[in-house]
C-alpha cells in the first residue's frame, strides 16, 4: 500500500480549506510544517495551563489572611478576606467578552488575507491587538485595584496562585498582541499576504481566547 | 504529479526584486563561513548533532567528576575531603548535570543527527529553530554550572523538594540557578520536541509509512511527544519555586499556607515521564544494533513500536510511586502501586524482543553489539529492582537508601548510557568516516561494564542494610565501610574506561588521517536509510530522496531470495549507495539568530538572580534576535545555491538562476521530478 506518503496532492488538499492556488504544501500530512508546529505547541500550552490551574483550584481556599486596605484612604482596615471577595464580576465579565470578540475580528482577518484583502486585513489585525489590549488593561486596572486593597502577589498562597494564573495568561495575550501588531507590519512589506501566516497566528489567538473562558470560570464563577 | 512548492508561509517574499539590495533589517547571511564560523552559524542537523554530542560529552566528564568525588568522600568511614555543605553541592549537581545535560542532550545528538537521515529528509522541518535549541541548551547548561563561582552549586538534590529547596534551608543562590538554569534548558528541550514531532509527522521519504519508520526513529518520537508534554509541568514548578525564592510568594512554604506536597506531584508528573524520556532513546538505539549484528529483522517490530507508545501513555499514571513515604494516602498508594507493576509490562516485552532478535541469529560481538547485549543485562537488574519497589511495603522500607541509588542507576547508567556508547561506535563511521577501533573498544566495555557493576552492584547491599542516600559520611562500624570501598574503586574503573574512550577516539582519529582510508558507506552491512549514503554524510544527505518500499529499505534492496527462497544477496553496497556528488543542491541557509537569541538566556537569567538590570541586555538581543529571525527569510536569496524547484519564474525567484541539478526542496522533502515515474511504477505494483 502506498499511503499518505505518497497521496497526490489533490486528496490532500480537500482535508484544510486554507489552500490557496499557488502553494500547495508538499509535506506527508499536506498541513504546512509551520501550521502542525504551532498545534503541536498549543498541545504543550494546555499542559502549562493545566499545572497552573491546578495550583489555583489547591489553594483558592486556602485562609487568605491578607489584611483589607481601604481603597480609597488605603489605611488598613482590620477585616481580612479572600481574594475572591474582591473580585469585580460584572468588570471581568465585560473584559472577557472584550477578549473573546477578538476571536471573531482574528476570523475576519483571516478570511481577509485570503481574499487578498490588504486593507481589511490591516484593520481586522488592528482590531484584534486593540481588543486584546483593552483586555490586558484591564487586567492591569484589576491589579492595581486589588493591589491597592491590600492583596499583593505575596499576601498569601491564594493571592500568589491568583497572579500567577491570570499573570502567565495576561503574559500570554501581550505576546499574542505582540504577533499581531507584527503582522500587521509585515503585511507592507509583501505583495501578496501570507495567509496562512495570519492563519498560525489565529491558531495562538483563539487558543488564548479559549483558555481565558477556562480561566474565567474557574476563578471568577465557580464559588 | 506536479512538484509544489513548500516555501514557508511565514516567510517573506523578500530579496526577490533586486539581487544585492536587502529590505529593512534583513541583514547579510554567513554565506558558505569556515573554520569555526561554520560551525558557529550552522543550520545542518549532523553538525548540531554532533556539537550536542561534543557539549554532553563535556558535561558527562564534568558530572563524572562530581560523581568521583562523591565517592572518593564516602570511600572510608569519616573522610574529610567535602564538607557537608560542599557534599550536597556536588551530589545535586552530579544528578542535575547527568540528567538534564548528558542523557538528555546526548539523545538529541543522536536523535539530531539520525533522524532526518532514517526518514529520508534533507534536514529538520525547522533547520534554524533545530540550531536555536543547541545554543539555547548549551548557554543554559553553561549559566547552570556557573553558579559553582557565584556562591556555590543547587543543593537540595536532583528532585529538589520543599522545604529544602526554599530560601531558609538553602540561602545560597545554588537553587535560584536551578530554577532558571532549567527554564532555559527547557526551552532548548521543547524547541526541539517541536521540531522534532513536526519533522517525523510531515517529513518522511515517499513511501515510509508510519510502520516502515525504524525503530530508533520511533522512539525518539515518542520521547519528543513525552518531552512536549511534561516539559510544562516542571516549567510551572520551577515558575512557583522561583517565584518563592525571588519574589516573595509561598506556593510550597508550609508554615505560610503552602503545600510542600504541590512541588513533588508537579516534579513527578514531569520527572516520571523524564525516565523514559531518558530510556526510550536508548531503546531505540538497541533496537537497531540488535538486528544489524544478530543478522535477522528485529523479532516483532509492531509488539517494539507498540510497547514504546505503550510506555509513552502509562509513563503519564505512575509518578506518585516516587512518593509512597509522602503520606499520599492509601487509596493512592494501592493504584500508584498496580500501574507500576503494569508499566514493566511493555518493558519486559522489548526486553523479550531483543533476546527473540539474537535468538537463532549469526551473532557478531562487536563493541556496539556488546554494549547493546549490556544494555539488556543491565537494564533487566534494574527494571526487576524497579517492579521491588512498586510493591509498597517494600518501597517504604527502600524509599531514600542507597537502594535507590543503585536501581536508577541500574537503569540510568546500564540503560540508558550503555545504549548510548552502543550507538557511539556504531554511528562512528557514519559520522566521521572511520571505524573507532574494535581491540580498545572492548577494553572500555569491559571496564565500564565490570567497574559499572562494582560500583552500583553493592549499593542494593548498603540499601538493604540501611544506609540512606545524601549523607555525607557515616561512621565505623555500621557495616558500611567494606561495599563503600568496593563502589569506590568500581566508579575509578569507569573512569578509566571512560579515559580509554577518548584515547580510542584519537588513535583511530590519527590512523584515519594518516591512512586516508575511510569505512565506506556501510561498514556494518546495516539495515535503514543513513547507510545508503556516504559516510561521513554529505552535507545533502541524499543526492535523491529515496522511495520507500520496506521496513529496513536500504536491508531489502541488497538482500532478496534466490530461485530455491533462500535469502540472498542481489546487490552490492556499492550499487545500491548514493555516490553523494549531487551537486547545488537546495539547502537552509546559515544563520546568526540562533545563537543571538542563545545568547540572550544568560543575560536574562543573572539579571532574574542578581539584579534586573543585568537582564536589559539579554531582552535587548531577544528581541534583535526574535525580530532579526521573522524578517530574514528561512532561505538566502543571495546565497548561490539557493533555488526552489518552480518549474518556472516566479516572484520569489526570478529568471536568470541557475536550475539545480537536483530537485528537491530540502524544507519539505520532496519527491524530485525525476522519481515520478518509479513512484507511479510503485503504485501501479499494489
Amino acid at each position: 500500500m502506498i499511503d499518505l506518503a505518497t497521496a497526490p496532492a489533490e486528496i490532500v488538499h480537500d482535508d484544510h480549506g486554507t489552500h490557496d492556488e499557488h502553494e500547495a504544501h508538499a509535506t506527508v500530512t499536506g498541513i504546512s510544517n509551520e501550521k502542525l508546529a504551532m498545534w503541536v505547541f498549543l498541545g504543550s500550552e494546555c499542559l502549562l495551563f493545566g499545572g497552573l490551574i491546578s495550583t489555583y483550584m489547591l489553594y483558592k481556599n486556602r485562609p487568605g489572611a491578607f489584611e483589607v486596605r481601604d481603597a480609597a484612604e488605603g489605611a488598613l482596615t482590620g477585616t481580612s478576606a479572600k481574594v475572591s471577595a474582591l473580585f469585580d464580576i460584572p468588570f471581568t465579565s465585560v473584559s472577557s467578552f472584550i477578549l473573546l470578540a477578538s476571536s471573531l475580528t482574528m476570523v475576519f482577518a483571516v478570511t481577509a488575507a485570503k481574499r487578498n484583502d490588504f486593507e481589511k486585513l490591516r484593520l481586522w489585525l488592528g482590531a484584534t491587538a486593540a481588543l486584546g489590549a483593552t483586555f490586558v488593561g484591564g487586567q492591569m486596572y484589576e491589579f492595581t485595584t486589588f493591589v491597592r486593597e491590600g492583596a499583593t502577589f505575596s499576601s498569601n498562597v491564594s493571592t500568589s496562585a491568583f497572579y500567577a494564573l491570570t499573570g502567565f495568561h495576561g503574559a500570554h495575550v501581550m505576546i499574542g498582541v505582540i504577533m499581531l501588531l507584527s503582522t500587521v507590519a509585515l503585511t507592507f512589506r509583501a505583495r501578496t499576504p501570507k495567509a496562512e501566516s495570519v492563519e498560525i497566528v489565529g491558531l495562538y489567538w483563539h487558543f488564548v481566547d479559549v483558555v481565558w473562558i477556562l480561566i474565567f470560570t474557574v476563578i471568577y464563577l465557580i464559588k | 504529479m506536479a512538484i509544489t512548492t513548500a516555501r514557508s508561509p511565514l516567510e517573506l517574499p523578500s530579496g526577490a526584486d533586486s539581487a544585492g539590495v536587502r529590505p529593512l533589517g534583513v541583514f547579510a547571511r554567513p554565506v558558505k563561513p569556515t573554520g569555526w564560523k561554520n560551525w558557529l552559524f550552522t543550520v545542518d542537523h549532523k553538525k548540531i548533532g554532533i556539537m550536542y554530542g561534543v557539549g554532553s560529552m563535556f558535561f558527562f566528564v564534568v558530572g563524572g567528576l562530581e560523581a568521583l568525588l562523591i565517592r572518593a568522600q564516602l570511600a572510608r568511614p569519616g573522610q574529610k575531603l567535602l564538607s557537608a555543605d560542599l557534599y550536597n553541592q556536588v551530589f545535586t549537581m552530579h544528578g542535575v548535570t547527568m540528567v538534564f545535560l548528558v542523557v538528555m542532550p546526548m539523545a538529541a545528538a543522536f536523535a539530531n543527527y539520525l533522524l532526518p537521515l532514517q526518514i529520508g529528509a534533507r534536514d529538520v522541518a525547522f533547520p534554524r529553530l533545530n540550531a536555536l535549541s543547541f545554543w539555547i541548551w548549551i548557554f543554559g547548561a553553561l549559566f547552570f554550572n556557573s553558579s559553582w563561582l557565584l556562591g556555590g552549586g543547587a543543593d537540595g538534590g536532583w528532585f529538589n523538594y520543599a522545604p529544602n529547596n526554599g530560601v531558609l534551608f538553602s540561602p545560597s543562590h545554588g537553587i535560584d540557578f536551578y530554577a532558571v538554569g532549567l527554564l532555559i534548558t527547557g526551552i532548548a528541550s521543547l524547541v526541539s520536541a517541536i521540531n522534532l514531532i513536526v519533522t517525523v509527522i510531515n517529513m518522511r521519504a515517499p513511501g515510509m509509512t508510519w510502520f516502515k519508520l525504524p525503530v530508533f526513529t520511533w522512539m525518539t518520537l515518542v520521547t519528543q511527544f513525552l518531552l512536549l508534554f511534561a516539559l510544562p509541568v516542571i516549567t510551572v514548578a520551577l515558575f512557583l519555586l522561583m517565584f518563592d525564592r525571588l519574589y516573595g510568594s509561598n506556593f510550597f512554604n508550609a508554615a505560610l499556607g503552602g503545600d510542600p506536597m504541590l512541588w513533588q506531584h508537579l516534579f513527578w508528573i514531569f520527572g516520571h515521564p523524564e525516565v523514559y524520556i531518558m530510556i526510550l532513546p536508548s531503546f531505540g538505539i538497541v533496537s537497531e544494533v540488535i538486528p544489524v549484528f544478530s543478522r535477522k529483522p528485529i523479532f516483532g517490530y509492531p509488539f517494539m513500536v507498540f510497547s514504546g507508545i505503550a510506555i509513552g501513555f502509562m509513563g503519564w499514571g505512575v509518578w506518585a510511586h516516587h512518593m509512597f513515604a509522602s503520606g499520599i494516602g492509601p487509596m493512592s498508594v494501592t493504584a500508584f502501586s498496580l500501574s507500576t507493576m503494569f508499566i514493566a509490562v511493555p518493558t519486559g516485552v522489548k526486553i523479550l524482543n531483543w533476546i527473540a532478535t539474537m535468538w537463532g541469529g549469526r551473532i557478531k560481538y562487536t563493541v556496539a553489539m556488546m554494549f547493546s547485549i549490556g544494555l539488556v543485562g543491565m537494564f533487566t537488574i534494574g527494571g526487576l529492582s524497579g517492579v521491588t519497589h512498586a510493591f509498597a511495603p517494600a518501597d517504604t522500607q527502600q524509599t531514600d537508601t542507597y537502594y535507590i541509588v543503585a536501581h536508577f542507576h541500574y537503569v540510568l547508567f546500564g540503560g540508558a548510557l550503555l545504549g548510548l556508547f552502543s550507538g557511539f561506535y556504531f554511528w562512528w563511521p557514519k559520522v566521521f568516516g572511520y571505524m573507532l577501533r574494535e581491540g580498545i573498544g572492548k577494553w572500555h566495555f569491559w571496564l565500564t561494564l565490570i567497574g559499572f557493576n562494582l560500583t552500583f552492584g553493592p549499593m542494593h547491599i548498603l540499601g538493604l542494610q540501611g544506609m540512606s542516600r545524601r549523607i555525607f559520611t557515616y561512621s565505623k562500624g555500621q557495616g558500611f565501610e567494606f561495599w563503600n570501598f568496593v563502589a569506590t574503586i568500581g566508579a575509578f574503573t569507569i573512569a578509566v574506561g571512560l579515559l580509554v574512550f577518548f584515547y580510542n577516539v584519537l588513535v583511530s582519529h590519527r590512523a584515519y588521517k594518516k591512512s586516508g582510508i575511510g569505512c565506506g558507506p556501510d561498514p556494518w552491512d546495516a539495515r535503514s536509510l543513513e547507510w545508503m549514503i556516504p559516510s561521513p554524510a554529505p552535507e545533502h544527505n541524499f543526492d535523491e530522496i529515496p522511495v520507500i518500499s520496506e521496513l529496513d529499505e536500504f536491508w531489502h534492496r541488497k538482500y532478496g531470495h534466490d530461485e530455491n527462497g533462500r535469502l540472498a544477496r542481489v546487490a552490492t553496497t556499492e550499487d545500491v549507495a548514493q555516490k553523494g556528488d549531487a551537486q547545488n543542491v537546495h539547502l537552509p541557509s546559515p544563520s546568526y539568530w540562533p545563537i543571538v537569541l542563545g545568547a540572550s538566556m544568560p543575560f536574562i537569567g543573572y539579571g532574574l538572580i542578581f539584579n534586573i538590570a543585568w537582564a536589559i541586555p539579554g531582552v535587548l538581543l531577544l528581541i534583535a534576535g526574535m525580530f532579526g529571525w521573522v524578517i530574514e527569510p528561512s532561505t538566502d536569496p543571495e546565497a548561490p545555491q539557493s533555488h526552489d524547484d518552480h518549474d518556472g519564474p516566479t516572484e520569489d525567484h526570478p529568471p536568470g538562476l541557475a536550475a539545480p541539478n537536483v530537485e528537491g526542496d530540502p524544507a519539505a522533502g520532496l519527491v524530485a521530478a525525476a522519481q515520478d515515474a518509479e513512484l507511479e511504477a510503485i503504485a501501479e505494483a499494489h
